[in-house]
Parts: structure tokens; sequence; C-alpha cells
């Protein structure tokens, strides 16, 4: 009720010290470790592809696994910071009151985008080749026995206003567009948030909000080309219409239970004691709603190829489907991704207490990363692919260097909006 | 019938002041019949203790039974009452299935949401309403209070609970 008086400390600040780095660090060597034996298993069982086969088969080598996963994992920690970005100016832009206390808790996730776009950037050079079926530039050539015209017809999209198979620079500006604006943005949004911590007044708000509506706006547009780019283009004959939104809403519901975790992290460490049952059962219920979403995506998709019917558009799922090694994941990707979320959170119950949502959305992080190996690995290491512990190791080292970059970030500013006008609001959240 | 058609009404003009009257009435051992006001009062149903609505559940039952009810509408027709080749898939084509399912699952748990709470807060067709203020559509909040269900509280007492918690006034409201 209003006339409660709340006395919150809204100068705290998350202090990183070395009680939270060390289990941090720990995953990170065991990540590393674990990396290490998976590229050693690799290396010495040796390239199982038939050298020297028919043309253009190209031999399978141990390192394509690897690049393989540093883009899965590039591409998926990338989305995870962005949207922690976008999920911030959501709420500004949507005029939002009961998130006040836990805005700068999305906005750290955005710290990782410097990071991530030189790996990303610096990764493009280094393994396109190998990733990238469209590099290769015989594609191009009419005279050329691996002649394609239906990527003949499609390499404007790469390469303009370059020649077809020469430097794909319309391809690698988009990238660095994209980077540049995001890093902008997210710049931006720390520097008014700043401003309004130590000025205080609702004018940062409403400035908050402009950047925010023009932010949405770019990323829009942004989010779904980059989907194109990074991931769809990895199929270069196949293309799906909705792709772009089902990356999307990948990348969001992973991260929304990133925030979901770090929120209640930080409340189990003391912080953030303004934020509630009520604040959590909110994130929950956006955890749970965007899950189905995913999936209506991921449904909307598979339906109308497998209605249809048409080769060149049923492949991609045959590729998955028919394979020993991705059939599983296909089930382990919509049990984690859906059946999971949907029956633990369907109650209210479950998404007021913490112990439901850090289970589900530990396993939603992880769901999600499989999700993006099935997208990335078929189409570049063929059958060499699957679950390994390269995959495994990766994804502890990616995700322990996240967290470090990531909490480092939110150890620098306040953790509380102090001056944000709808803070009162956010106390008396009551659902 | 007589007993449970004597009802006291308090009658309050102020949200906040109802809300404190209700925790007060309640502390001083008045059972409440009901409480009636012209928009939703935020908190009042927390204040007069009420358990969460068990609706849900009876949504999400509803819902099975639209989903195993379409499941096996569509295995049947498909399957075994009058198979087709479609597009050369399977007789039982699951992925086809879904949407269907999908939307008889909403449409069942939808129906049977709004029908059981119909029942649950009698307002069936055929109810008779029993109009306590007319006022409660306007302007006023009311809080009833069933003589029967306080036996062991002096109609009297009670009266002066109602007044002493802000109720501007305090009226006696029979049914036929």
């Amino acid at each position: 009720m209003a006339h409660h008086v709340q006395n919150f400390n809204l100068d705290q600040k998350f202090e990183f010290n070395s009680g939270i780095k060390k289990p941090i660090l720990t995953v990170l060597i065991i990540g590393a470790v674990l990396l290490g034996i998976g590229i050693v298993l690799a290396m010495t069982s040796g390239g199982h592809g038939q050298e020297g086969a028919e043309a253009g088969a190209h031999a399978f080598h141990w390192y394509e696994r690897l690049f393989a996963n540093i883009w899965i994992n590039n591409v998926y920690f990338t989305g995870i910071a962005i949207v922690g970005v976008f999920f911030f100016a959501i709420q500004y832009a949507a005029q939002a009151g009961w998130s006040a206390p836990i805005t700068r808790v999305m906005l750290s996730l955005g710290s990782w985008l410097p990071f991530a776009a030189i790996l990303m950037i610096a990764g493009f050079f280094l393994m396109g080749h190998n990733l990238f079926h469209w590099w290769h530039a015989e594609l191009f050539d009419p005279n050329s026995s691996e002649y394609d015209s239906i990527i003949d017809g499609k390499g404007a999209f790469f390469y303009w206003p370059m020649e077809k198979g020469t430097f794909p620079i319309f391809y690698v500006a988009r990238m660095v567009i994209f980077f540049a604006f995001w890093i902008f943005f997210f710049n931006k949004f720390k520097k008014i948030a700043a401003a309004e911590d130590q000025l205080g007044g609702t004018s940062h708000w409403f400035k908050m909000r402009s950047w925010s509506a023009y932010f949405l706006v770019f990323f829009a547009v942004s989010s779904s080309v980059a989907a194109w780019d990074w991931v769809m283009s990895i199929d270069t004959h196949w293309f799906s219409t909705l792709f772009g939104w089902y990356v999307f809403s990948s990348w969001f519901v992973a991260a929304l239970s990133a925030i979901t975790l770090l929120t209640i992290f930080l409340r189990g460490l003391g912080y953030l004691e303004m934020v509630n049952e009520n604040h959590i059962h909110d994130l929950g219920k956006f955890v749970f709603g965007f899950s189905i979403f995913w999936t209506y995506l991921w449904f909307s998709q598979f339906l109308l190829i497998y209605y249809a019917n048409i080769p060149e558009e049923s492949v991609y799922f045959v590729e998955r489907l028919t394979s020993d090694v991705y059939g599983p994941f296909i089930f382990v990707n919509i049990g984690l991704n859906f059946v999971l979320p949907f029956l633990v959170l369907m109650t209210r119950d479950s998404k007021r207490h913490g112990v439901f949502l850090k289970l589900v959305c530990t396993l939603l992080i992880v769901g999600h990363w499989i999700d993006f190996i099935l997208m990335v690995q078929p189409g570049t290491l063929g059958h060499n692919g699957g679950l390994g512990l390269m995959e495994v190791g990766s994804l502890l080292v990616f995700g322990s260097v996240v967290a470090l970059v990531v909490l480092g970030g939110l150890a620098k500013g306040n953790l509380v909006p102090k001056n944000h006008p709808m803070l009162e609001e956010s106390y008396n959240h009551h659902i | 019938m007589e007993r449970d058609t004597h009802f006291i009404l308090g009658v309050y003009e102020d949200e906040d002041v109802l809300l404190h009257a209700v925790e007060q009435v309640r502390s001083s051992g008045v059972k409440i019949h009901e409480v009636f006001s012209p928009y939703p009062v935020h908190g009042l149903e927390h204040v007069l203790g009420y358990k969460r609505s068990r609706l849900p559940i009876a949504a999400f039952l509803f819902g099975l039974l639209g989903t195993s009810l379409a499941l096996t509408m569509q295995f049947y027709m498909m399957k075994f009452d009058w198979p087709m080749i479609i597009g050369g898939k399977d007789f039982a084509a699951v992925p086809d299935f879904i949407p269907v399912t999908f939307e008889m699952t909403v449409l069942l748990a939808a129906f049977g949401m709004v029908g059981v709470f119909m029942i649950s807060s009698n307002l069936k067709p055929w109810a008779q309403p029993r109009i306590f203020d007319v006022r409660i559509t306007d302007d006023k909040h009311v809080m009833a209070i069933d003589i029967a269900n306080n036996n062991a509280l002096d109609v009297e007492k009670i009266k002066e609970i109602l007044k002493s918690s802000g109720a501007t006034e305090v009226n006696n409201k029979s049914f036929e």
C-alpha cells in the first residue's frame, strides 16, 4: 500500500569479489580442460572424411568442429547480450514500472557486446571459409563444374558491390554496422543511466525512452538480418521466411533466463531487497510465455515445410531428422525448450519460487544452446558433428568468460537506478 | 429460510476506508458475507482472506479433455474411419493434427472455464440476482454481513463495529 514507507538501500553496488569469481574461474578451467581433451581426441581420431574422394567433397579436419563450436557460442552469447539490451529498451519504451530495480541487470548483459564484436568479426575472417559454403568462389563461376545457379542468384547479398566470389563486403559491412550500432546504443543507455544516478529528475527517463524507441526500430531489422547472415546462410540453398524471428525467440528465451537467474542470484547474495516474488513471478511469466512463442515459431517453420514437402525446403529437416547424430537432439530440443518450461512453469507457485525457476532457466540456457547446435552443425560439419567434450567444453569456457565480463560490467555502476521515477511503483508491484 | 435472508449492510464511500474496515471487522470476529464495489478494489480479496481461485485447475482439466478429444477424433477419422492419402503422408500424420489439437484445447479450456465460473458464481441465466443496494453499481461500497453466520454476536454490536470502522450508513436488508 502507498502509505508504507520503505527504506531500501538505493546506493548499493554489486561487489564482484573473489568468492564469486572463484567458482566461475573453476568452471572456466574445467571447460578449458574438457575442450582440450576434446580437441586432442578429435585430432588423434583423425579426419574420417575420405581423403581425396569425389571432386569437391573435401576431407574433414578436426579444427572445423572447433570452428563450428566457436561460431555457435559466439552467435548464441552475442544474442543473449544484445537481447539483454533489447529487454532493457522494451522496459523504457513500454514505460514499465514494475521492472525498475532490475533494469540495470538487463543492461549489464550488453557488457559482452564489444568482446562479441571482436570475436565475431575476427572469427568470420579466420573461419568463414570453413563455415560458409558460399565463400567458395567456384560456385559463382559459370564455367566451373561447381557452378551453382541458386547460390549465384543469392550472391549479391554477400558480395555486392564487389564481384561475386571475391570479398563479401556487403556481409562484413552489415556485421560491422550491426555491432557498431548495438554498442553505440548500449553505451548511450549506460551514459544516460549514469547521468540519471548523479543528477536525478525525470528528464533522463524521457531521454532513455526516446533512445530506446530508436534502438528498437534498429534492432527489429538488424536482429533478423543478423540471423540470416550468421546462421541461415550456412545452409546456403535453403531459406525460411521466419528464420529471423526463430533465432530471435531462441535468443530472447535464453536472455530472459539469464536475467531471471542473475536476479535470483543477486537476491540470494542480499542485493536488490526491493525485488520480491511478484517481480520474480513476472520474469517467470516472460520465460514461460516466450518459451511457447519459440515453440510456436519452431512448429510454424516445421509444419509448413513438412506439409508442402518441397525438396529444397524439406532438406533442412531431412538432414536433421534422419541423421543418427542430430535426430535425437530434435526431440531433446523440444523437450527442454517447450515441454519442460510449459509443464513446470504452468502453475503460479513455480513462477514465484526461485527453486523451480533456477532449474528451468538453467536447463533453458542449455536447451537453446542445443537449438543453435542444431542450426549450425549439420550445415558445417555434416555427420561429423554431435554433442561431445569439445561442445561442452567450449560452452563452459564461453559461458564463464561471459559471466566474468557481465558481472564485471554490473559491478561498475549502481545496481539500482536510484533516481528512476517509477521505483515507488515497483516497490508496490503486486500480482 | 428466514435466517439467511437477514443481512446488515455497511455502506462505505472510500476504498481505502473500506480496506481498513474489512481488516477491522474481520479481526473483531465478524464473518463477512460479501463486499460489493462498483469497480475492482485492489487488495480487497487479500484483506478478505479469500483463497486463490481454483479456476485454473478447471481450465487445465478442460484443456486436457480438449487435447484428448481432438487427437482421438483425428486419429479415428484419418486412420480408421476414412483413410485418405494426403500429400504422400502417413494416414496418422501427427504434425498435421497439432493445429486442430491446439484449437480444441484452447476452445474447451475457455468454454469450460467460463462455464465453471458461471455456475460457481451463480451467474446462471435462470439465477435470481439479489441486489443488496442499488448504489453498488454507482458510487458506494457495501459490506454485507449475514446475521445467521454471526450467531455469537449481537446485532447491535455488529452495527456498532461497522459504524466505528468508518461506514457512513448501516442498513438492514432482507430478501423474500
